[in-house]
């Protein structure tokens, strides 16, 4: 049993698609089976009557009138619906249903449209299609900033070459960091500008020297990642190169620091013969590496703190902190790290340590056994990362390690690194501290850092209280706070 | 833009990946576009690396952009309306035209077989509507797409010797095109129509509104439709949808004289109230120009341009220009829409007809900016959501044409020749205004929305267009 119901408003025109869109708002009401506005002319009026929409009130009406038609299970649900249409016609949209914005592209080419003075790509697409994408930028003549990493040896060195034929800058693969400018590119601090230009070969590289210059109260011109290979031989440090010839141009740029793990063979002498043509003073920091002959412009630095302060003329403070001694029975270091290049400044300064051991050990530390013994983890390693986020995005996985190394009555020392900036974990402070509130009371002594300024959206004096409150001893640096683990472990470095 | 330039401007960005690097560049104040990056070639890699082989290829955009050249220089002019018979020299005897690409009577659907049953018996080939189904299922019917004669036809676009056709001549290159006259809304052949009102009315068009519009034309020496066009955007037309101003335009333009050839009062009048009743006459029009444009900028070898789009109601088939006549055809999708009184998409047809012949041109679903009111058949219907979808177009295809302008982009042209590569490339596939048949033969009409073209034609079109002009091939 259905009830139809037909009502004319007269001398009343709309369009038939507004028309057809309230019929279907129509249809949606409960106890409606069928329902249509359509202006009253002969072929409307053969439609509803074929539909079994037209009632008599509808048969009167003409070309110049709408006629709403319902059907529906009883008058009750009918006269609703015609109650409704008439709202819907007095009520007419009273503004428009556009998104703000615009339309988010799919092609370079359409964003490109959009924003025809970009200058820069940067590009986190998963490795097999990053090389297609960075080399679509370079045609369009972009500069590059590659994060992400699984790009062959092959791809990069090609990029590098189609880049540098350019005059365009590649950054990466697998660049972590870069400032442009003051302008925070992924995983990067909030410095403040200054005149010192850095050149990294790895992100938390970059990160810690940047931040040690901006708490000692300098500031950065411009900070360039240049991706964990560029000074291996294979690639021939390309992009190292023309961003120390970029740097050396630039009017900020007053001092030039270059951060790498020990260049190719090749790669030192090329770079050395650079950096003695060079008329800005060098710091070279290639951590791990053996003492350097240098062009007279020229100081080395062993760690990342030494590079910060040569580069700065400026030392960073010792924290009054007084060290405690080991628990009874306790013997090991376990160091656990977010950052990578903070793992191998804490083994190269801790390298003569008997039996140090790490899963990415620099030259003189030994792979890691299970064996007992003082170890340097680095928990950003691809063998804790496949198929789960880095620590420094989500700290959950060193949360876990921690937790367990707490309960281990043969570990003394545990050392820790605390990496803040953007695309960093919003609170990475919070995490260890519920996880050493957690902990046994009588538990290893915690050292750690914290990578940042308090610029940054987690803000560094807000996280160092959180881990000070929490019973953890926070170094200035990451160099100190392996310093003082040696000192506790009895071997002062 | 040089390295030096880099480190003294501040950095622009282009985000591809990871979009909370581009919301923190965004919350620090530097400019950044988020792309919606999707893999290339939906992550297929052997389509990728294909991609990247026939990307920034200068034979391909030379091709590409005397493709462009030849389709902004069209000067497309309605000039005369004849009975197909008699200007389809290719037209033979016993020979039905119909829409999309090429097609066999058994893999026909409902509504294309019974156009041509009805069609049959309004050419006197059949007594019957049973009597055309016998015939033209025993194959003494000879059944061609309209694209193979210089045609178009809309929805089931049979094409036959005594319908009168529209002709356009394309009078920058020469060429002609021809399609049949719109007969309006409701019961209608190119829905499948082919009951006795359907046969009569198509009688009357042969009879009486043939001979005067073609009379009409020669009278007054041709309509020029680039100007038709530009004006109907500017009105809320689309050109595939919606023709409402179009029509009209071209009423104005016809009327003085018809009245001059056409001295029975009675019958202009028939005729006049005819063309002023159909909100769509103008779009067979349209169509006929979209041809008469693209058919010169077939066969230019190395281009990636599409010069036909169309759909049989089984197939949808399209044709590259550096790919020769070859079809590349997948099965059609289903419209999406509103229907109706009294129809659900339970009783659509898959789509169907030559009419995506607008698309092609830049008009129909890539117009869609134009009109916002079209854009209402799905989704919320704002007029920003018409601009996205004229926006998506653009990324798939090579220009804008400069003389067909949307107000409401700021007079930015509509996008035009769409470019295989940029299709398989985005996974953005062409967005097609159309009319919604009954799945039923005789039904008509019963709804309309749009309808995305399918990927795979643009994939097996790369494909083929790869093996042609790879190393060593030509």
């Amino acid at each position: 049993m259905s009830f139809c119901l037909n009502a004319v408003r007269q001398r009343f025109y709309l369009d038939s698609v507004a028309l057809m869109r309230y019929s279907q708002q129509l249809i949606a009401l409960p106890g409606v089976n069928n329902a249509a506005l359509m202006i009253g002319s002969p072929s409307n009026k053969d439609i509803l009557q074929d539909a079994g929409l037209l009632a008599e009130a509808g048969q009167a009406a003409s070309a110049n009138d709408l006629i709403i038609a319902v059907q529906a299970d009883d008058e009750a649900a009918a006269e609703a619906a015609l109650a409704h249409a008439q709202t819907l016609l007095q009520q007419p949209a009273a503004k428009g249903q556009a998104k703000s914005g615009q339309r988010q592209p799919r092609s370079l080419a359409a964003a490109l449209q959009q924003l025809p003075q970009a200058n820069l790509a940067l590009i986190s697409v998963p490795g097999e299609f990053a090389a297609v994408e960075a080399r679509r930028a370079l045609r369009r003549g972009l500069h590059v900033m590659l994060f992400s990493d699984n790009v062959s040896l092959a791809d990069e060195l090609s990029l590098k070459q189609d880049a540098q034929a350019r005059g365009l800058l590649l950054m990466g693969p697998d660049c972590g960091t870069a400032i442009l400018n003051g302008a925070p590119l992924a995983f990067a601090n909030v410095v403040p500008r200054g005149d010192i230009g850095l050149i990294a070969a790895s992100g938390t590289g970059l990160q810690e020297v940047s931040c040690l210059i901006a708490r000692l109260g300098g500031g950065v011109s411009h900070g360039i990642g240049v991706g964990g290979r560029d000074l291996k031989d294979d690639i021939g440090a390309i992009s190292t190169l023309m961003a120390f010839d970029a740097l050396e141009q630039d009017l900020a740029t007053r001092h030039i620091v270059l951060i790498s793990k020990p260049p190719g063979q090749q790669v030192i002498g090329r770079l050395l013969e650079r950096i003695g043509r060079s008329s800005k003073p060098v710091t070279v920091c290639f951590m791990g590496a053996e003492t350097l002959a240098l062009p007279s412009c020229a100081t080395q630095a062993d760690t990342l703190q030494e590079a910060a302060e040569q580069a700065l003329g400026r030392k960073v403070p010792e924290a009054a902190v007084p060290l405690p001694a080991v628990g009874q029975g306790r013997r090991w270091l376990r160091g656990l790290y977010a950052g990578g290049t903070l793992c191998a400044e804490a083994q190269a300064i801790l390298r003569a340590l008997p039996g140090l051991q790490s899963n990415v050990p620099i030259p003189g530390v030994a792979s890691v056994d299970n064996k007992p013994a003082h170890s340097l983890i680095d928990l950003g390693a691809d063998d804790y990362t496949i198929g789960r986020p880095h620590p420094m995005l989500d700290p959950a996985i060193r949360n876990l390690v921690l937790a367990e190394t707490l309960r281990d009555t043969s570990v003394a020392v545990v050392l820790l690194d605390v990496v803040l900036g953007y695309g960093a974990h919003a609170d990475p402070a919070q995490g260890l501290v519920s996880v050493i509130r957690t902990a046994p009371a009588e538990r290893p002594i915690i050292i750690t850092s914290v990578t940042g300024t308090d610029a940054d959206p987690q803000g560094y004096s807000r996280q160092k209280n959180a881990l000070c409150e929490a019973g953890v001893l926070v170094a200035n640096s990451n160099a100190q706070a392996v310093r003082w683990a040696g000192r506790i472990l009895g071997h002062p470095l | 833009m040089h390295l030096k330039q880099l480190l003294e401007d501040t950095p622009r960005v282009l985000n591809i990946g990871l979009s909370s690097f581009a919301t923190d560049l965004a919350a620090c104040g530097i400019e950044v576009v988020a792309l919606d990056w999707q893999p290339p070639a939906s992550g297929n890699p052997e389509l990728a690396r294909w991609l990247l082989e026939l990307a920034d290829n200068p034979q391909i955009e030379q091709a590409n952009q005397e493709a462009l050249r030849r389709l902004f220089a069209a000067e497309p002019v309605l000039v005369d309306v004849q009975p197909a018979g008699e200007v389809i020299k290719t037209l033979g005897e016993r020979m039905i035209l119909h829409a999309g690409p090429p097609i066999e009577w058994d893999r026909m659907c409902g509504p294309m077989q019974g156009a041509i049953c009805g069609v049959m018996v309004f050419e006197n080939w059949a007594e019957d509507l049973a009597a055309a189904r016998e015939l033209a299922a025993s194959g003494q019917i000879q059944l061609q797409p309209n694209h193979h004669h210089a045609a178009v036809g809309p929805m089931t676009g049979l094409t036959t010797p005594n319908q009168p056709v529209f002709i356009v001549e394309n009078r920058a290159f020469g060429n002609r095109a021809y399609c049949t006259i719109n007969e309006g809304l409701g019961k209608v052949m190119r829905f499948g129509g082919n009951d006795a009102e359907v046969i009569d009315r198509l009688r009357w068009i042969k009879a009486e509104l043939g001979p005067a519009l073609g009379a009409a034309l020669r009278e007054c020496g041709g309509v020029d439709l680039k100007n038709i066009v530009a004006r109907g955007l500017g009105m809320g037309d689309e050109m595939h949808q919606r023709n409402v101003a179009c029509s009209g335009l071209m009423l104005r333009q016809l009327a003085p004289a018809l009245a001059r050839v056409v001295p029975d009062a009675g019958k202009l009048s028939r005729i006049l109230a005819f063309i002023a009743g159909n909100d769509q006459f103008f779009l067979n029009i349209a169509m006929v120009m979209g041809k008469a444009m693209m058919d010169p900028v077939r066969d230019i070898p190395h281009s990636t341009v599409v010069t036909a789009m169309c759909r049989n109601g089984t197939d949808f088939g399209i044709r590259v220009s550096g790919c020769g006549d070859t079809w590349f055809s997948a099965p059609v999708e289903m419209p999406r829409g509103l229907y109706f009184p009294g129809f659900t998409e339970a009783d659509a047809n898959p789509d169907m007809g030559d009419s995506t012949i607008v698309e092609t041109i830049g008009l129909g679903g890539f117009a869609m900016a134009a009109a916002p009111a079209v854009a209402g058949f799905v989704g919320a219907g704002s007029a920003a959501d018409a601009q996205r979808y004229t926006e998506a177009m653009s990324e798939i295809t090579l220009g804008r044409n400069p003389e067909w302008t949307i107000p409401a982009l700021d007079f930015a042209g509509v996008p035009s020749a769409i470019d295989i590569r940029a299709v398989v490339d985005t996974g953005i596939t062409p967005t097609i205004n159309t009319g919604i048949a009954h799945r039923e033969p005789g039904v008509g009409q019963v709804g309309a929305g749009i309808v995305n073209a399918p990927a795979a034609c643009f994939s097996q079109a790369l494909q083929a267009f790869h093996a042609r002009y790879q190393e060593g091939g030509q």
